[in-house]
């Protein structure tokens, strides 16, 4: 006789969904803050220093932007892939990808006018993401490849491809022998408005499209009618092959855009710390954003919070920035578990009430 | 430049023993339909609670124990959000190595570059196997090396033989290929998913541990280096096999020593460094163009299984 049983709920309205989730990040503060008692430090006081690290100033706040703007447009790019069930976890390798292009733009064509400049630089870093995601896609709707794995590997061979180019190929030689490719010009930087670059105006404007996009238009149906069921797209009569590369095509495409962005306004050169793990961060922020383009925003701005509060507090306690790394996956273990809470119920078994409840499951 | 064959086959087991424990242990977790992409931070778990353990206690058996505990409660974590509470795998798998990495960048911290105790060093000695040590060539490529290495032959021949010949082997087969259906002949499909994650935590945090306890033989920040993604790529390389898995684990130890040695003479390192990738791309496009259900990927890879929803 099992003591506890799980039914799934019928769908569950929106405001709980929403208090069960806050419910689990307020656990993991709890247990988080366990560890930062451990760890000989006032848990308040601690996440006290961590909003202000994250929100407490200007220049302060300008960083956590910094931190999501590349979150929230690798995001949308993901939810796109997510929405069609193709789990491409490649992003990293598309931000990669997309950096390179821009970077070969924008090291050949110095002397153009910078607003044809960084066009260009877009554009080129949208197609390579692109092409990126595009190969898997293709190998996925011919033979059936598996495309989690098939993006993993991607990711690798392009992180090993800027690797190379920074280290050899296209090393600069006025760098005394320092491993790192010339900077970009200043007509290849991305102009600032509110003194933090305009990649957050793309991001929001983007958020609005993917939004639209996936709700209103047909193509964007047909994503998700592919994602729900393959049989159901067929018997449509939807031209399957098509849809799966657009999709890719758009979602490697906002990741190339990504690594762009990142090369253009925040390296100001092609390097490897261009995508600093924001491929695969962005994965954990789509899937707790729940596929939609609004709660993106909020849920990338709330983990760049984490992450630029958790390098805080490294200066203002000496915690070091490993501890803010395990409260890091303290708290999403805690969310990611928390969903669990929205689909079922536990019924307990115990007691008269509990064995009749049992019965009649 | 001289390269001699019998040293860098020696050379390649060594830098593909940490491979090895990791393959095999991912190739259980994914065995039972659970894609766990958190093998690197499971490795570093391994890697520091092996190396801590062995520091403070100075005993090379509770050094090794330790770590594959560690490396067992970062598959209890995974098993726990993926198999009870269903979280999604990938996710669940990347926060891993996220809380791996800042585990072991934790407790690390005050053993930054202490070296590994005599003790330690004087167990995980290389030493003879007697007869087979003495066949040309093999013999000082794969029978000259510490314990750790012979224990990883000898469980490539364990998975094998649980994986073929054992009824617990043929279950776990069907429960990562159809778990619905292994539900219904009575199998525990929960109990099969938690034991074999669990072993498979345990391999990784073993593989860890050889890189902090014999070959780098000292703490480091990030000591795997990226060696737990490469083993996510080896179980594909060698299709989901023990016996394939070692000469694999060889062979990616091999040309991460030979891109070292040349040293850009021949072709650049960092190319080299992309072919174990390649190949695994080619290898999974092969099996899926082919469609052998001999090497293809277990069927219900990544997907959660809900008994309610048959």
């Amino acid at each position: 006789m099992m003591l506890v049983r799980m039914v799934k709920r019928p769908e569950m309205d929106k405001k709980q969904a929403m208090a069960i989730r806050l419910a689990a990040v307020v656990a993991s503060l709890v247990a988080a803050a366990i560890f930062v008692l451990v760890l000989g430090h006032n848990p308040l006081d601690v996440y006290r220093s961590m909003i202000k690290g994250a929100f407490g100033s200007y220049y302060r706040f300008k960083e956590t932007v910094i931190y999501a703007i590349p979150l929230i447009i690798t995001s949308l790019g993901i939810t796109v892939a997510f929405k069609m069930k193709f789990w491409n976890i490649g992003a990293e390798g598309q931000i990669f990808m997309g950096a390179f292009a821009a970077a070969a733009v924008a090291l050949n064509l110095k002397g153009l006018p910078s607003p044809l400049l960084l066009v260009l630089m877009a554009l080129a870093g949208m197609l390579a993401g692109g092409i990126w995601a595009f190969i898997p896609a293709f190998f996925k709707a011919k033979y059936g490849t598996n495309e989690t794995l098939f993006t993993l590997m991607l990711n690798y061979i392009a992180l090993k491809w800027v690797t190379y180019l920074q280290y050899s190929l296209w090393k600069d030689p006025k760098a005394n022998n320092f491993p790192k490719i010339a900077n970009f010009v200043d007509g290849a930087v991305l102009p600032k408005i509110f003194g933090i670059h305009i990649g957050w105006v793309i991001a929001l404007v983007l958020a609005v499209v993917i939004h639209y996009f996936i709700h209103h238009t047909k193509r964007g149906y047909e994503i998700s009618v592919l994602g729900e069921s393959e049989n159901t797209a067929r018997y449509a009569g939807m031209n399957i092959k098509g849809i799966i590369i657009t999709a890719m095509l758009i979602s490697g495409g906002l990741c190339g855009l990504t690594g762009m962005i990142q090369a253009s306004a925040v390296n100001k050169t092609l390097a490897v710390e261009v995508s600093n793990g924001i491929g695969y961060t962005a994965i954990i922020t789509t899937w707790l954003s729940q596929l939609s383009a609004p709660a993106i925003i909020v849920v990338s701005m709330l983990f760049a919070a984490l992450v630029q509060g958790g390098s805080f507090i490294q200066t203002a306690f000496q915690i070091p920035s490993s501890a803010a790394q395990v409260l890091q996956g303290m708290i999403l273990f805690f969310v990611l578990g928390c969903e669990f809470f929205i689909q079922y119920r536990l019924v307990w078994c115990v007691g008269q009430k509990g064995k009749e409840a049992c019965r009649t499951l | 430049m001289s390269i001699n064959v019998e040293q860098l086959l020696a050379a390649a087991v060594t830098a593909g023993t940490p491979l090895l424990y990791a393959t095999l242990g991912e190739t259980l977790t994914e065995k039972a339909g659970n894609l766990n992409l958190g093998v690197e931070g499971i490795m570093l778990m391994g890697a520091v609670t092996g190396f801590s353990v062995g520091y403070t206690t100075h005993s090379p058996l509770l050094a090794v124990i330790a770590a594959a505990l560690a490396g067992a409660l970062g598959g209890l974590i995974f098993a726990f959000l993926t198999v009870t509470l269903r979280a999604n795998q990938v996710v669940t798998g990347l926060s891993l190595t996220i809380f791996g990495g800042g585990f072991a960048g934790f407790v690390g911290q005050k053993l930054a570059s202490k070296p590994v105790p005599a003790e330690l060093k004087a167990a995980f000695v290389k030493r003879a196997v007697p007869l087979l040590s003495d066949i040309p060539v093999v013999g000082p490529a794969f029978f000259r090396h510490d314990i750790l290495v012979y224990l990883g032959y000898l469980m490539v021949i364990l998975t094998a033989l649980y994986f073929t010949k054992t009824r617990q082997g043929l279950n776990l087969r069907t429960v990562g290929e159809n778990p619905a259906a292994a539900d219904a002949s009575g199998i525990n499909v929960v109990l099969y998913k938690y034991i074999n994650i669990l072993m498979g935590g345990a391999l990784c945090g073993l593989g860890g541990a050889y890189l902090s306890l014999v070959s780098v033989a000292a703490w480091k920040d990030n000591i795997t280096a990226g060696r737990g993604w490469i083993a996510v790529a080896l179980v594909i390389f060698v299709t989901w096999n023990p016996w394939r898995a070692i000469l694999g684990a060889f062979l990616f130890g091999g040309l991460d020593i030979l891109g070292f040695r040349i040293q850009n003479t021949i072709v650049s390192q960092y190319i080299l460094d992309m072919l174990p990738y390649l190949v695994t791309i080619v290898v999974l496009i092969f099996i899926s163009m082919r469609k052998s259900k001999e090497n293809a990927p277990p069927k219900s890879l990544g997907e959660p299984y809900f008994r309610e929803e048959r």
